[in-house]
């Protein structure tokens, strides 16, 4: 008797605790609690200003707290590495960059894109070919003549750090119109901004950065673009021709921004965030942030966007090879 | 252009923007005064805010709250050893020390009035001049660049206390300590040890905060406990006595606020770089250079004024160019962008107003500094009221906030307890901190503008020379390199050495 008593108060304690569990579980849809978006640079670049439009947008919408934090260091390592290695709950998120597809190249990280759940491709910023106003040199071909009949070495580039995206973009080039991807040796900077300086100071004769990171610059009379390699123009610098136009040589490369969760977020995750992303991205709002910023807007969902990730890594490590970056 | 100006003044002189600086002021002097929250960080918490602003009450709020960030670093350096921002740091060991003798209010009083003199001085020179000085910034490369931070690399000769040689080594490990990390040049890992948080480097701040603030702790803890150090003081007028401060120091506090003006312009070189300056070529002209460091007033005024004169020089290139001249001012670009306007020459042509209403900003913060600064020292004066048993296990607590929130996570902590136990070692064995400091500060932008300027000149170390903007600063480092070494040289001679002596212990 006893036994049998014993039995059913604990059936009923299991049933009371699963009748629970599940209106609790009902109750609670995600997000509850504020959602952390990891960005891997500092604050006041491109990534943090996108990462933080995105992050008050969702929170807007989400109704729980969205919080950027600037995790940097160690060429984006560090930050990429919070984001894969956050628990895989949905409350950590955060934005992976292009260097995903370089850093393991390099031997800096065993992190690829593999080890995230990718949400959304949100930019795209190809790389550009700036030179000063005063530059000899009027058209990509020009350029491309002058560095081939001049002896290796005679010019130099800058824009970003050893094997980051631009010096990638410009060694890529190089290659594809038949020299030695490093005839035009790379002076290592901390980002377009000093690099651009260094080319008005005359340090430097190229910097193959995004086009609009140079506008102001551009606006300055200081420097010029000679070419962005992208399939098209872009629609806000229509005199600038695309590499394939202004050289023939089919060559293009970009810098790119999306957001991704660690390795195995839950479906209820992707399904809330993944429509909102969109929605966010389609929405007045973010269209004339990017466009006022200079910042080029593309949409990849999921399944585009992991596709994406694996073209880009398989053409960086192309290129980092050739230039002997990669281990 | 007399409208411009007329124009920029009716827009900053409204009731609204002068409620949104002073509201943003106040937030200034807050984060400011938190170790580890920076004025860059204040800047970026504001970005959202105006989102919903005019332009010019936007880069209103964004000025003054790095104006009063920038000062208010002052107040936690002054009162318990923990410089708030970078740029207080240069000066920390002068204003601490003179709170250690019962002065802490003539330490915060000529922070507060050194600062806003310096912050006045920069913003009148830089609207007067502002366009001509951005041609001049535009020309700097890495070889100018290199012989700024290898001269900034100098000060350490004058800023330490003590043997000579002490202060090499103490140098020696700061720059140390600034090659950890992923070496920007080759992309490489140096001394990390695998630990993917080492690849960031030792982050500045934790490292600031363990070696003036643990160390000061710790010494506090294994110290005496009868013999207190720190006289009781109330925190009342703080401008008491200033003008005759001033008076005394007003040549040093025009040399600060020239040098401040100049740095702050060239993009790369801010305010912290600034104040280390200034405060060593404050003490080598000094007639009382051996009182720098424990105590004195000299040193605070001129790199008080060189810290605020340098912020309105880094938003010149900013405007004109659109090339930031620090973290600050690329937020800044930012929020143009976002307000449709984007920085270039276009804003000079187009809007002037802009440029001016900028400058005027600066002004206006400057004078609020005045009020808000006098009230914030109030309030945070009260810390010296706390017995030292429950002050400084609160001192401690916030060191470990502010290491923490830099990069929000606890390996700043572990960095910042690691150095400040290195840093009391130290101390007690007589090598000063300041010079290690400053290696840190340096280290990275020299070495990366040596290695810039060699890969450019193909390894020819003569092109240091070639430009003629390098050539004088190469000179100018290399003379005064060569005085210090014949002064040394000639001092020993005569004279007994002098016992080696840390750089904070008390004189009594």
């Amino acid at each position: 008797m006893i036994r049998r008593h014993a039995f059913a108060l604990l059936a009923a304690t299991a049933a009371v605790a699963i009748v629970g569990g599940l209106a609790g579980a009902a109750k609670a849809a995600y997000p509850e609690r504020p959602i952390t978006l990891i960005v891997p640079w500092g604050a006041g670049g491109g990534t943090d200003a996108t990462g933080r439009i995105l992050g008050s947008l969702m929170e807007a919408d989400l109704g729980v707290p969205v919080n950027v934090v600037n995790r940097t260091g160690g060429s984006g390592v560090v930050g990429h590495s919070a984001i894969a290695e956050a628990e895989p709950d949905g409350y950590t998120i955060g934005v992976v960059t292009v260097e995903i597809g370089m850093m393991h190249w390099a031997g800096l990280t065993d992190l690829t894109h593999e080890d995230y759940t990718p949400l959304a491709l949100y930019n795209e910023d190809p790389a550009g070919l700036q030179v000063r106003e005063d530059a000899p040199w009027s058209t990509a071909q020009e350029f491309l003549d002058a560095v081939a009949a001049d002896p290796a070495g005679t010019y130099k580039a800058s824009g970003t750090g050893q094997g980051g995206i631009w010096h990638l973009a410009l060694a890529g080039m190089l290659q594809a119109a038949g020299m030695e991807p490093d005839r035009v040796p790379w002076v290592p900077s901390q980002g377009a901004a000093p690099g651009l300086q260094d080319l008005v100071a005359g340090g430097v004769a190229v910097v193959p950065c995004s086009v609009p990171e140079a506008q102001s610059l551009m606006e300055a009379g200081k420097v010029k673009s000679l070419a962005v390699m992208s399939a098209e123009r872009n629609p806000t610098f229509p005199d600038v021709p695309t590499l394939k136009e202004a050289t023939g040589i089919d060559w293009k490369l970009g810098a790119w921004r999306g957001i991704a969760g660690p390795k195995g977020l839950p479906d209820e995750v992707t399904q809330k965030l993944v429509p909102l992303l969109e929605k966010i991205h389609g929405s007045d709002e973010f269209r004339d942030f990017m466009n006022q910023r200079g910042f080029g807007m593309v949409w990849k969902g999921p399944d585009d966007y992991r596709q994406f990730m694996v073209e880009s890594d398989e053409a960086l490590g192309g290129v980092m090879k050739g230039l002997g970056l990669a281990q | 252009m007399d409208s411009a100006v007329w124009t920029a003044l009716t827009l900053v002189f409204d009731p609204y923007v002068l409620t949104v600086m002073a509201v943003a002021g106040a937030f200034g002097l807050f984060v400011g005064a938190m170790p580890g929250l920076t004025a860059t960080l204040a800047t970026a918490l504001l970005v959202p805010v105006t989102f919903f602003m005019e332009p010019v009450p936007a880069l209103a709020a964004i000025v003054a709250t790095t104006a009063m960030a920038i000062f208010a670093g002052d107040i936690p350096g002054a009162l318990v050893r923990i410089p708030g921002t970078p740029a207080s740091a240069a000066y920390v060991d002068d204003s601490y020390g003179l709170t250690r003798k019962g002065k802490a209010e003539v330490a915060l009083g000529t922070s507060i009035t050194s600062a806003v003199i310096g912050g006045l001085f920069g913003a009148v020179v830089l609207a007067f001049t502002a366009p001509v000085l951005a041609e001049v910034a535009l020309g700097f490369s890495s070889f100018e660049y290199f012989w700024l931070a290898t001269f900034g690399l100098t000060c350490a000769a004058f800023i330490s206390t003590g043997s000579p040689v002490k202060g090499m080594v103490s140098l020696l490990f700061g720059l140390f300590i600034a090659t950890i990390g992923i070496d920007i040049m080759a992309g490489q890992p140096r001394f990390v040890f695998g630990s993917t948080e080492l690849m960031g480097g030792v982050s500045f701040i934790p490292a600031m905060i363990g070696m003036f603030a643990v160390s000061e702790v710790l010494r506090w803890a294994i110290g005496p406990r009868n013999a207190d150090l720190h006289v009781r003081q109330k925190v009342g007028n703080v401008f008491r006595g200033q003008a005759a401060i001033l008076r005394r120091y007003k040549l040093g506090l025009a040399r600060g606020s020239v040098i401040g003006t100049a740095i702050g312009i060239l993009p790369g070189a801010g305010a912290d770089i600034a104040a280390w300056i200034t405060y060593a070529v404050s003490k080598r002209f000094s007639r009382e250079p051996e009182k720098f460091g424990t105590g004195h007033v000299e040193g605070l005024v001129d790199a008080g004024s060189a810290n605020n004169a340098s912020l309105g020089g880094a938003w010149v290139p900013a405007l004109v160019f659109g090339i930031p001249g620090d973290s600050i001012t690329a937020i800044v670009i930012g929020v143009l962008y976002m307000k449709g306007m984007n920085p270039g020459p276009m804003v000079m042509i187009n809007e002037p107003q802009l440029l001016y209403a900028v400058f005027i900003s600066f002004f206006v913060a400057n004078l609020l500094l005045l009020p808000l600064g006098y009230l914030a020292v109030r309030f945070y004066g009260r810390m010296l009221d706390v017995p030292r048993e429950i002050l400084m296990p609160l001192i401690l607590l916030l060191c470990m906030v502010g290491a923490f929130a830099i990069n929000n996570t606890l390996f700043g902590v572990g960095i910042m307890l690691v150095l400040g136990v290195i840093a009391f070692v130290m101390e007690e064995s007589g090598f000063p901190v300041a010079p290690a400091i400053l290696g840190i500060v340096l280290g990275s932008m020299i070495e990366q503008n040596f290695m810039q300027s060699m890969i450019k000149a193909d390894g020819d170390l003569l092109a240091f020379f070639e430009r003629p903007i390098s050539a004088v600063l190469g000179v100018l480092t290399l003379l005064t390199w060569a005085f210090v070494l014949f002064e040394n040289l000639r001092r020993r001679k005569p004279r007994e050495p002098v016992a080696p002596r840390a750089s904070t212990t008390p004189e009594e």
